[in-house]
């Protein structure tokens, strides 16, 4: 995508100041993962294109929620945010410098201020540990942040903040329920004081009622510590309460991207209205005036992805254009300079605005 | 359990109540640990065209419920305890081995969460549908596959021909979805059982799944039961709901009345912690506290340690399921003060 020209995002509407400076900024990430073929002399036979080309910034005490379907890419941008995959191509920056290309102690210096918090609360956490070795371990890697003497004390504070008794320090994993683990998670994710949280599905192995608890006490340690989120996740609903701004993915690309009610309010991209118009609203009422957008068929496979524009194949506008040309993401032109909530970054020819999410109530 | 025979119909006799009725059923797990109590007393119906959803968070015993109607519960460590389940006049529970297996697959299938786990790897799906035919039908290993195309093609699989050969492995998530369906559709049953059937699935892929059943169930007039736990898929299909919470239903009622004025503080706890998506909304509303181990449930009403309306009487008496209106019913002491007070309570525990 070559966007990054112009800054990927336009001001928002949620009133952010403009003159904050991005902490992180990603420009034309690129991450195939090579497909290849023999055993003794591997011969590359294709790539899959987990993510192709994507920017975008993330600003200080901001939540950037980033949704797709499975396979979209948006596990592998989590990984490539935290340095755990290595990019094809492309830049992150945080604070202006590229740390795909850092190494050893810079590395380790950056990594202390971006933490990830996983999805499966039963497997991110080491059974054999107890929780004050979990939620202590980081301090292990940077003992500058708490000298030794000082670590227990350290992870009962961070205990006692994200909700659990203090106590509980010597248990063990299994001890706990599923919400009380993902506030383990949690807890060792803030240990270092980062600046970055990156959240990849972190509430959707939970039950609805422990779920709440968990997006509340997300909340409520971002504005303590004034922590960005990346928050990546399918529920649409939950993305939409969290967020600042969102990003929808499809096929290893952002199709469009904008603060929380432009994106859930004046969706322009087909891809975006389908997937919003699919969410089951928890409204009976909404039967018989909501108008769905059934998807035919399934993602392509992102190893052999359609030219121009990746939706093609499953959207109703397509015609001959979005075949040859692939549309760039960017205001479509049609609300180029209106100052209006569907002026936002939509990579699609023909956008336009199709209001989908029924008004519950 | 002997009792029920007055129930039993006459080959060719007519029954008239509804096509599934689960009465006071009671299933429990043995185990080292001791006895966890899954199932305690549930009661639900559902007629022929008609779909009930289910709803519950994990541990509330709504997959063990549908396992007992099928009759695939694992014993042990689960036993029926007491209960009655009535389907097409018969209590199930009484019936032997060989009849109950007629029953099950023929006249009622269940179609599972996850298809691939669901789904034997080693066969390929032409094979597993035309198993159904095989063995329940008794037709030539040709028939059944030339079936097996068809219903490939009914539940909407591209190029049916051609896919039959296909492995479990080889289809994306929906596509596995659809062959359970067309797994469980076969031989035409009246009841389908359909356990978190969307869960797994992405959104545009669930609304296809959706659609699908509900479009075969008006077309055979089958009895739908849906295990969800997803508020939002229940308002799109259900005509009525049960709540279960630790082993028992908390609350049964129409699906527009429920979502317009719970009756029990737990449905509405739920209602109040979903964050939805037409509105970027304040803190969100948690019900505190952690769902009930099974080995310990609570003394009284189980959901009183978590329920901001919890006074004594809640902790000695476990409340009967109280009738609201001539469909609904609560199992709350308090139902009438949850129905009225749609804010938050601030009654003090």
């Amino acid at each position: 995508m070559t966007t990054a020209s112009r800054p990927t995002t336009p001001e928002p509407s949620d009133g952010r100041p403009a003159d904050r400076e991005p902490i992180l900024q990603v420009r034309d990430l690129v991450k195939h993962f090579p497909l290849t073929q023999g055993i003794v002399f591997k011969r590359q036979v294709g790539a899959v294109q987990a993510v192709d080309g994507v920017s975008f910034d993330l600003f200080p005490g901001e939540t950037l929620g980033i949704v797709g379907e499975s396979g979209c890419g948006k596990s592998t941008v989590a990984k490539l945010l935290m340095n755990l995959e290595e990019p094809t191509s492309g830049e992150i920056l945080y604070r202006g410098e590229d740390i795909t290309k850092l190494s050893g102690r810079a590395l380790k210096a950056v990594r202390r201020n971006i933490q990830m918090v996983f999805q499966d609360p039963y497997t991110s956490l080491n059974p054999r540990m107890t929780v004050g070795d979990i939620i202590g371990e980081p301090y292990e890697i940077h003992p500058e942040v708490a000298p030794k003497g000082d670590r227990r004390k350290r992870v009962q504070e961070l205990l006692d903040v994200v909700g659990l008794n203090p106590e509980y320090i010597n248990r063990y994993p299994h001890q706990f329920s599923g919400g009380q683990r993902q506030r383990i998670g949690i807890a060792r994710g803030l240990a270092l004081r980062p600046e970055v949280i990156v959240a990849d599905e972190p509430v959707s192995a939970l039950d609805v009622s422990v779920q709440a608890q968990v997006v509340n006490l997300m909340e409520r340690l971002q504005d303590e510590f004034n922590l960005s989120y990346m928050f990546i996740a399918h529920d649409l609903s939950i993305v939409r309460h969290i967020s600042d701004r969102v990003g929808v993915m499809y096929l290893g690309k952002i199709v469009e991207v904008g603060a929380d009610a432009e994106i859930y309010e004046h969706p322009t991209h087909p891809y975006t209205q389908a997937l919003l118009s699919a969410v089951p609203v928890p409204d009976p009422e909404a039967r018989q005036y909501r108008e769905r957008i059934i998807l035919s068929g399934d993602v392509p496979s992102p190893a052999n992805p359609p030219s121009g524009c990746r939706f093609r194949t499953r959207c109703w506008k397509a015609r001959e254009r979005c075949v040859v040309e692939e549309p760039l993401l960017a205001v479509p032109e049609a609300f180029r300079g209106t100052g209006g909530p569907a002026a936002h970054d939509s990579a699609c020819h023909f956008a336009e605005e199709k209001p989908v999410v029924p008004r519950e109530r | 359990m002997a009792t029920s025979v007055e129930l039993s119909t006459e080959e060719g006799g007519t029954y008239s109540g509804p096509l599934l009725d689960v009465r006071n059923l009671h299933v429990e797990f043995r185990t080292r640990e001791g006895v966890a109590r899954a199932v305690n007393g549930v009661e639900y119906s559902v007629d022929a065209g008609e779909t009930l959803a289910v709803l519950g968070e994990s541990g509330s015993g709504k997959s063990v419920t549908a396992q007992a109607i099928m009759g695939i519960l694992d014993s042990p460590p689960g036993f029926v305890t007491q209960g009655k389940i009535i389907f097409q006049g018969r209590d199930l529970l009484t019936l032997g081995g060989e009849e109950r297996r007629k029953v099950r697959g023929a006249r009622m299938a269940m179609i599972f969460q996850d298809a691939l786990s669901s789904l034997n790897p080693v066969l390929n799906v032409g094979e597993q549908l035309g198993e159904m035919f095989t063995v329940h039908r008794g037709m030539s290993r040709k028939e059944a596959r030339a079936r097996a195309v068809e219903l490939m093609e009914r539940v909407r699989i591209p190029a049916a021909k051609e896919r039959i050969r296909s492995y479990p492995h080889q289809f994306s998530g929906g596509m596995r979805q659809r062959v359970m369906i067309a797994m469980a559709m076969a031989l035409e049953p009246e009841l389908i059982i359909a356990d978190e059937p969307t869960t797994a699935l992405d959104v545009t892929v669930q609304a296809q799944v959706m659609d699908l059943l509900a479009e075969l169930q008006r077309e055979y007039n089958m009895g739908l039961i849906l295990i969800t736990h997803d508020l939002g898929v229940v308002a799109d299909v259900a005509d009525k709901i049960a709540v279960m919470y630790a082993g028992r239903i908390v609350e049964t009622s129409p699906v527009h009345d429920i979502y317009r004025a719970p009756a029990h503080p737990y449905t509405k706890g739920l209602l109040d912690s979903i964050p939805r998506l037409d509105q970027k909304g304040q803190e969100l509303y948690a019900i505190k506290g952690l769902p009930p181990n099974l080995l310990h449930i609570p003394s009284g009403c189980a959901f009183h340690p978590r329920c901001p309306r919890a006074r004594d009487v809640c902790r000695t008496d476990d409340p009967p399921l109280y009738r609201v209106s001539q469909h609904r019913a609560s199992a709350c002491h308090f139902w009438k003060e949850t129905l009225g007070d749609d804010s938050v309570p601030s009654d003090d525990t």
